[in-house]
């Protein structure tokens, strides 16, 4: 029997010992009528078997790993070094819960606080918690903070129209219950809609077209409003660029799958989440602290856990309880394999093959680029066909994974195609999507 | 045993990790947009490997050994199910690749919602929760949504049991309902009178229940058929908090039961690993009444297997739908390790599961309640709930025993929870352990108590053989130092 370790024997002392005939005793309180059901799934299968049928339907799939790949949209193709699985497979690790028992569990907890370090230096903030489960639901929790902070007397929250559609959709699904104004679709200066009833800003930057810019001006209309500035951030873009805490923005929050979580085709992902000092105590999930032993030793517990659901309930900051700590730790891993210098040069890669690509594409006849200003890895491009035509073309004639169609969530942007380009794009890739566009519309 | 931290590690010019040269014409850098100073380590790929390998030694786990965390299903974790969730076929996949790529994935979540919807009885499941508690959420918002869409836009109060998670009453809070308590009564069941009270004066105001079934005394709910018929005759809804799940595998289905809405953890009862806390997996399954509000997108069938050809899959987002609970799918990789898990399983095979967790904890509950005192002495499911209180011992609580087990090579129960029972010690040791393991732990527990009247300093001071002492939590709230500054 897989994973049981019984023997007839060992069932029959058991049973005895318990003072019962069989286990179906022990079930007595279960209502006969709906009693051990006849459940209709199919008949299991063998190790052997299981990774024949798993392997079987892995293969049906065409991957980012089975020709280049240009599409990003908030999932991204980065590089993941052999040392960061390396770790994840420890079973110390990956087999381990919570850590709530903090002398049998100083291996994940000190891997915790060295990862809220790392995220406070890419930040530049000076709190992280241990994860959320997503970017979206880390702006969602963002927003929520900067509600709370408020205490709930200022109740509209103003988001810019080029945060992530899905995480803007997921902040309205969050907070469906708690009468709150959620603005995400005004196409203008963000400062001109502040007012003293608004508790935050959020601002993506990179943005969801890629585009990048200087926050300090949004920063001090929000501050001027008595407002906060989330700023959702790509951490793969901080190793590059200025970090919001330096543009002066209050929480910092964004999905940390570019660093060592891999596609996985959507999750499990890492939300990470960055702010001031003075919000801590208003902030969701777990947070790592530093203390000594009985021996004054250095060591890490969990702490501030008075804001948590299960010793607040229902006044909890949050109901979070499982997070994402595995892929916490492999971003932690990512980050300390890439180093100060390797998150600079995976950056940088990221930005000139990205601006290599954009002037390549930008030269086809019939494609056209405009000019937004600064970006990183991701672009605009128009189309000359429908983008799901272009898709289409590039996987089945050149065996390339295209861009995002953008005609999807903003209806006056039918024809265009956001590109992303990472480092796993070399040149040659770039070269073969021009080469690919080229035809296609020759 | 300690590890110095990665940033005491770090040496100027160290990197772990070589990257190709740029192959492209540079382009000029925004200048006013580029930062300054990273404060990241600089180590070398064996410093990497040598500190995280010596800090997982510093971690109890289930590879490690016994791990009865109740209310946690700290069961086994098959290593065929880590094997096949990095499939380069599924870990490279992106999450925005045109349908027609990616249906191997699709199949896969498709009969992972059918397999999930026949365990629990339901007539729909979204996998798209990332965790118990995000289940939760979604549920409760499911349920606020049914009765808006009726037009009942004054039902505001959700009932939840004194032994009820955390979570239960802040997902509630967060939904903008709020909470009312419901004692339990003394068998450890909910209190009919106290319940057919509260719905008798908020009756019109109700939302629904939240009840966890076996509930968190890893009792189950007797009279749980009349509590759903209760909630229902006055227009309420039964959510079912699925943390329990593993007692009723094969056992009974929830839908059957009358729950309208459930949350299903993956990681504790379909053998997904917890990964030192996350990613779970919270799947959420609904009766026919709650289907068309369950959050986008779920996978449907869009072309039927047929002869010649294999079936299609396609997202779909529910009809009435709450809306996302978060980007993308829900956590893939979690699912891939569930379905590989329920594959091998089958239908006998999951019954088998609740069989022998409900066996094991029955056994040892037998072994060791002449020691620690069963408040609720009753048959029990897959977990059980005693105080950690010895007799001739006043000084010693239910954390002092704790801390010994692990000096006994054990990791300690969940402590002080669920709150109705004094310094709890609840105990779930799953169908995975053997009835050696079993015995040992019983036989830790009775010198234990031994130990607690013959040298309860012993136990104060305990452990003694972790890799760190008892550590001082009071401090690390006060200095509250949550990273490295050198």
């Amino acid at each position: 029997m897989p994973y049981i370790p019984h023997s007839d024997a060992d069932r029959r002392a058991m049973l005895a010992a318990i003072g019962v005939q069989s286990v179906e005793e022990l079930l007595a309180d279960v209502p006969a009528h709906v009693r051990f059901p006849d459940l209709n799934l199919p008949p299991a299968l063998s190790e052997m078997e299981a990774r024949r049928e798993l392997e079987s339907l892995a293969r049906s799939n065409f991957t980012a790993a089975d020709g280049p790949c240009f599409l990003g949209a908030g999932a991204y193709h980065h590089f993941v070094p052999a040392v960061v699985d390396a770790i994840l497979r420890r079973g110390e690790f990956y087999t381990a819960y919570t850590p709530y028992q903090p002398e049998v569990s100083q291996g994940t907890l000190q891997a915790i606080f060295e990862y809220q370090t790392m995220i406070c230096a890419l930040t530049g903030m000076a709190v992280s918690n241990a994860s959320h489960y997503d970017g979206a639901t880390a702006v969602a929790e963002a927003v929520i903070t900067a509600v709370n902070v408020h205490r709930m007397k200022r109740r509209k929250v103003i988001i810019s129209p080029y945060v992530h559609p899905e995480y803007r959709a997921v902040v309205r699904t969050y907070t469906q219950g708690m009468g709150l104004e959620i603005g995400d679709r005004e196409i203008g200066r963000l400062a001109d809609s502040l007012d003293q009833d608004t508790a935050c800003v959020v601002v993506q930057s990179p943005d969801f077209f890629g585009r990048i810019e200087d926050l300090t001006p949004l920063a001090e209309a929000a501050h001027a409003a008595g407002a906060l500035l989330v700023v959702v951030a790509d951490p793969i873009a901080l190793g590059l660029l200025k970090s919001p805490g330096e543009f002066g923005a209050d929480i910092v929050v964004g999905e940390g799958q570019g660093m060592g979580a891999g596609l996985n085709f959507g999750g499990p992902y890492l939300g990470f989440f960055a702010t001031r000092e003075e919000y801590v105590r208003r902030m969701a999930g777990r947070l790592v602290g530093q203390t000594v032993d009985a021996d004054g030793k250095r060591g890490f517990v969990l702490t501030l856990s008075t804001r948590e659901q299960h010793i607040r309930r229902e006044k909890a900051t949050s109901n979070i309880c499982t997070n994402q700590g595995l892929v916490a730790l492999a971003a932690a891993v990512y980050m300390a394999a890439l180093g100060r210098c390797g998150m600079r040069q995976v950056a940088e890669l990221c930005y000139h093959r990205a601006h290599y690509a954009r002037q390549r594409i930008g030269e086809i006849d019939g494609f056209s680029v405009g000019d937004d200003g600064p970006f990183f890895k991701e672009f605009v491009v128009r189309c000359p066909r429908p983008v799901p035509e272009v898709n289409e073309y590039l996987l089945a004639e050149w065996g390339i994974i295209g861009g995002y169609d953008l005609g999807r969530d903003y209806v006056q942007l039918d024809g265009h195609m956001l590109l992303c380009v990472t480092e796993m794009n070399p040149r040659e890739e770039i070269d073969m999507l021009v080469a690919a566009l080229e035809e296609m519309t020759a | 045993m300690t590890e110095p931290l990665l940033f005491e590690l770090s040496r100027p010019g160290r990197c772990a990790t070589v990257l190709p040269a740029l192959d492209v014409p540079p382009t000029e850098l925004p200048g006013n947009l580029v930062r300054g100073e990273l404060a990241l380590p600089e180590v070398s790929e064996a410093d990497v490997v040598r500190h995280y390998t010596r800090l997982s030694q510093m971690n109890y786990s289930v590879d490690t050994g016994f791990y009865p965390l109740g209310s946690c299903t700290m069961k086994y974790n098959p290593k065929i199910n880590e094997e096949m969730t990095r499939l380069p076929g599924f870990a490279n996949l992106h999450p925005y690749q045109d349908e027609d790529s990616v249906q191997g994935a699709l199949f896969l979540m498709y009969y992972l919602q059918e397999f999930l919807k026949e365990i629990g009885g339901f007539a729909g499941v979204s996998l798209q929760p990332a965790a118990g508690a995000q289940g939760e959420l979604t549920g409760v918002l499911m349920m606020r949504a049914y009765h808006l869409d009726r037009g009942d836009a004054a039902r505001d109060v959700i009932l939840v049991p004194d032994s009820a998670h955390g979570t239960n009453p802040a997902s509630t809070s967060m939904s903008g309902l709020r909470v009312l308590e419901v004692p339990s009564d003394l068998r450890g069941n909910v209190d009919m009178g106290a319940l057919e009270a509260a719905c008798g004066e908020h009756g019109d105001r109700l939302v629904g229940l939240m009840l966890t079934n076996p509930n968190t005394l890893g009792l189950f709910e007797e009279r749980v058929e009349e509590i759903a018929a209760l909630v229902h005759d006055c227009g309420g809804l039964m959510y079912g908090d699925g943390a329990n799940m593993n007692a009723l595998l094969g056992i009974a289905r929830p839908g059957d039961l009358g729950f309208d809405v459930l949350h299903y953890n993956l990681h504790k009862t379909f053998g997904t690993p917890h990964g030192g806390g996350g990613p779970g997996s919270g799947p959420v399954g609904a009766a026919p009444s709650l289907v068309d509000f369950l959050p986008g997108p779920v996978v449907e069938m869009d072309e039927e297997w047929s002869e010649e050809s294999l079936p299609h899959f396609t997202f779909v987002s529910p009809q009435k739908s709450i809306g996302r609970m978060k980007a993308f799918y829900g956590h893939f990789g979690v699912m891939v390790r569930a379905y590989t898990y329920i594959r091998m399983l089958g239908a006998g095979g999951l019954r088998r599961v609740a069989e022998h967790a409900v066996l094991n904890a029955n056994y040892l509950m037998s072994q060791v309640k002449d020691l620690y005192r069963v408040p609720y002495d009753r048959t029990c499911m897959h977990e059980f709930v005693c105080e950690g209180i010895v007799p001739g011992a006043p000084d010693v609580r239910a954390l002092d025993i704790s801390k010994r087990l692990i000096d006994y090579g054990f990791h300690p129960p969940t402590n002080y929870f669920p709150l109705i029972v004094h310094e709890a010690l609840m105990i779930e040791p799953t169908e995975t352990e053997s009835k050696e393991t079993l015995d040992a732990f019983a036989d830790a527990l009775r010198r234990i108590a031994e130990e607690a009247r013959a040298d309860p300093d012993l136990l104060h001071q305990a452990p003694l053989s972790a890799p760190v002492r008892r550590l001082d939590e009071v401090r690390a709230a006060r200095e509250l130092i949550l990273r490295w500054e050198g």
